[in-house]
């Protein structure tokens, strides 16, 4: 068995974030991680091959120093790593990432008893898409949004959470299931994980590589190839500064109550 | 491959996914359906609820009193609950057969679970989690006027540009990006719950509400995800959406989280308001994830948004920063979220908590 995870290095979004004046991210400027969500995922996969013995793949479609990100994650115990990197592949929107990394997991190879975690979102995007839209192009089931996944024998059973309650879901493999972050807690690196990184195996797939794969055409994928485009982009105003009260106390409270209540707020 | 993009003219009406669970609508089905009224009639065109499930005519008449021309019901017993494989599978041939030019689905948990997987076999466009939407450029260029720092009359526009005009934040809200699906068909977008408001209902458009059904073709062997079963959360959960008045704590109340929310229950019942939160609060296991307004959380605008200990990370304004009236208190004077609070008291809210919980009980008391 094997477990395929798909990862991708974000920019740190919780800390400070840099605009240019042209409306884009200054992305130089700002730290990077490993996605949240797909933290999740990763853990889900080491657990899995704690309990089976099953073989962890991680795959990323980055620019080249996302191979840090890989050397990482083989720290913390997966077995080797896939980076998908390729000027043609810049620009790419959720549909032409999917058609790249199904065309990447195709050659890695999915066998009859094979699963692909993903997590649910990336903090840049927060499209959600790319996971289901690799399943679409495998050909093969989804289960999103999984706080559980149980395996047993040529299935696994998924807990997928709805915004009022949960769906228990059982899926044939191979399939593909999305993770959040109520499903574990991600480990921590070990030394001896952190010793074996560098002998691990790291491929590369460019282009050439992968150019075979009818998925892979100039008009399916890369900036030219996705079907959406950026009309604008733009940074909202900042709101127009508020009333601060003088003090902290009874009457500032009733002064503040007063307001709302001459408003008709209360 | 078949793509849509042979004749985009042949691509005709609006068409919202209206989401049912368990028989019953979606609130936010009623938000898209008054949100997709608006650009059918931009459009000139039909707007069509898309209503799939097992025996749930009796639920579409309520889709036409908010404005939907038409329901087209796909019924099944291999419908009753939501699967992946049989809903894109529906989905996808009656776009392919009926086509048409937009689709909107909530992006709710099923909502982004189908639209990438629809929008993947199509190959089509998707814009994930949109709070706006525009067709007329003119409207477009208003819009741009009040929500960004753009100068819009500086820039070129072709003001006969018809496609959909997808607004969403990115990069947790620090940056607004509108999207386009210029070559494919449909358009297609999820739409965040709660951001669009829901139009008067009609009687009178309700009954006059057309049902059509169109021929598909579904079998169990085209269903490799098995429900075992659907539970709904056994405790009642808050609604954030709905609430006129909402109370949030969060990494402020830290020194006592158990007196800190007790605060923020008082002043919410003094308001008649339910309890939020800010990531930091959630994260720490303080509140449950049905409380959590933000980015990652819900979208909210009451009459009235009192932030207690809430440092106002970008992620957690874009969440509430609609709100009509913005109450923050906050022992750091240079907190974030003065910068968008109408009002802001500079202070503990362990001690200013509970004086304004007795300063608005006197006052509505006074009235």
């Amino acid at each position: 068995m094997k477990i395929i995870v798909c990862v991708k290095q974000v920019p740190d979004t919780s800390g400070k974030v840099a605009v240019n004046p042209d409306g884009t991210l200054n992305r130089a400027s700002m730290p990077t991680i490993t996605n949240p969500d797909d933290m999740n995922a990763v853990e889900a996969a080491l657990a899995l091959k704690d309990n089976t013995g099953a073989e962890v793949v991680v795959v990323t479609m980055g620019p080249p120093p996302a191979e840090g990100m890989l050397r990482e994650l083989l720290a913390m115990g997966a077995d080797r790593a896939v980076l998908v990197s390729g000027r043609e592949f810049g620009g790419s929107d959720t549909y032409a990432t999917s058609q790249i990394l199904a065309a990447a997991i195709k050659k890695i190879g999915i066998d009859k008893d094979d699963v692909i975690f993903c997590g649910r979102q990336a903090i840049d995007g927060d499209t959600a898409q790319v996971g289901p839209q690799i399943a679409e192009k495998l050909e093969i089931p989804q289960v999103s949004y999984a706080a559980d996944i149980k395996k047993d024998g040529n299935s696994i059973t998924v807990k997928r959470m709805l915004e009022d309650g949960f769906m228990e879901i059982k899926v044939q493999t191979p399939c593909l299931v999305t993770c959040i972050k109520e499903l574990n807690e991600p480990r921590y690196m070990s030394i001896g994980g952190i010793m074996d990184a560098y002998s691990k195996e790291m491929q590369v797939f460019d282009y050439e590589t992968l150019k075979d794969d009818p998925l892979i055409d100039p008009s399916t994928i890369g900036l030219k190839g996705s079907p959406t485009n950026i009309f604008k982009s733009f940074t909202p105003p900042q709101k127009g500064a508020g009333m601060m009260l003088e003090g902290a106390d009874k009457n500032t409270c009733a002064k503040l109550a007063g307001i709302l209540a001459e408003k008709h707020i209360i | 491959m078949e793509y849509n993009n042979t004749d985009l003219a042949a691509f005709k009406n609006v068409w919202v996914f209206c989401e049912q669970r368990q028989g019953k609508l979606m609130p936010t089905d009623f938000e898209l359906i008054s949100e997709g009224r608006k650009l059918a009639d931009e459009l000139g065109v039909k707007l069509c609820g898309l209503l799939l499930g097992d025996k749930v005519e009796g639920i579409a008449k309520e889709l036409g009193g908010y404005g939907a021309d038409e329901v087209i019901l796909c019924e099944s017993e291999l419908l009753k609950n939501y699967t992946t494989d049989a809903y894109a599978k529906v989905i996808c041939d009656v776009v392919k057969d009926l086509k048409p030019e937009i689709v909107l689905f909530g992006a709710t948990n099923i909502g982004r679970d189908i639209a990438p997987r629809c929008a993947a076999r199509l190959h089509t466009g998707l814009c994930a989690d949109c709070t706006h939407l525009d067709i007329d450029v003119a409207k477009y260029k208003e819009f741009l006027k009040t929500n960004s720092t753009l100068d819009v009359e500086a820039s070129q526009w072709d003001m006969e540009d018809r496609n959909l005009k997808m607004t969403r934040p990115a990069f947790g809200g620090h940056l607004m990006a509108t999207i386009i699906c210029p070559r494919f068909r449909p358009s297609m977008a999820t739409v965040r719950p709660g951001v669009m408001k829901k139009a008067e209902f009609d009687q009178k458009k309700a009954d006059a509400l057309k049902i059509t059904r169109p021929s598909f073709k579904l079998e169990a062997s085209d269903i490799l995800t098995d429900v075992l079963k659907v539970e709904k959360a056994a405790k009642q959960l808050v609604d954030l959406i709905g609430a006129d008045f909402i109370v949030s704590v969060g990494r402020g109340i830290a020194a006592d989280v158990e007196k800190g929310i007790k605060i923020a229950e008082d002043l919410a019942a003094e308001l008649g308001g339910v309890v939020g939160g800010s990531r930091a609060a959630i994260d720490s296991g303080w509140l449950s994830a049905d409380r959590q307004v933000g980015q990652t959380g819900k979208t909210v605008h009451p009459k009235v948004y009192v932030a207690l200990g809430i440092s106002g990370a970008i992620q957690h304004k874009v969440g509430m920063q609609d709100s009509e009236c913005i109450i923050a208190v906050n022992k750091n004077s240079a907190a974030p979220i003065f910068e968008v609070a109408d009002y802001g008291i500079t202070g503990d809210l362990f001690s200013v908590g509970p004086m304004l919980v007795e300063a608005i009980k006197a006052a509505k008391e006074a009235k």
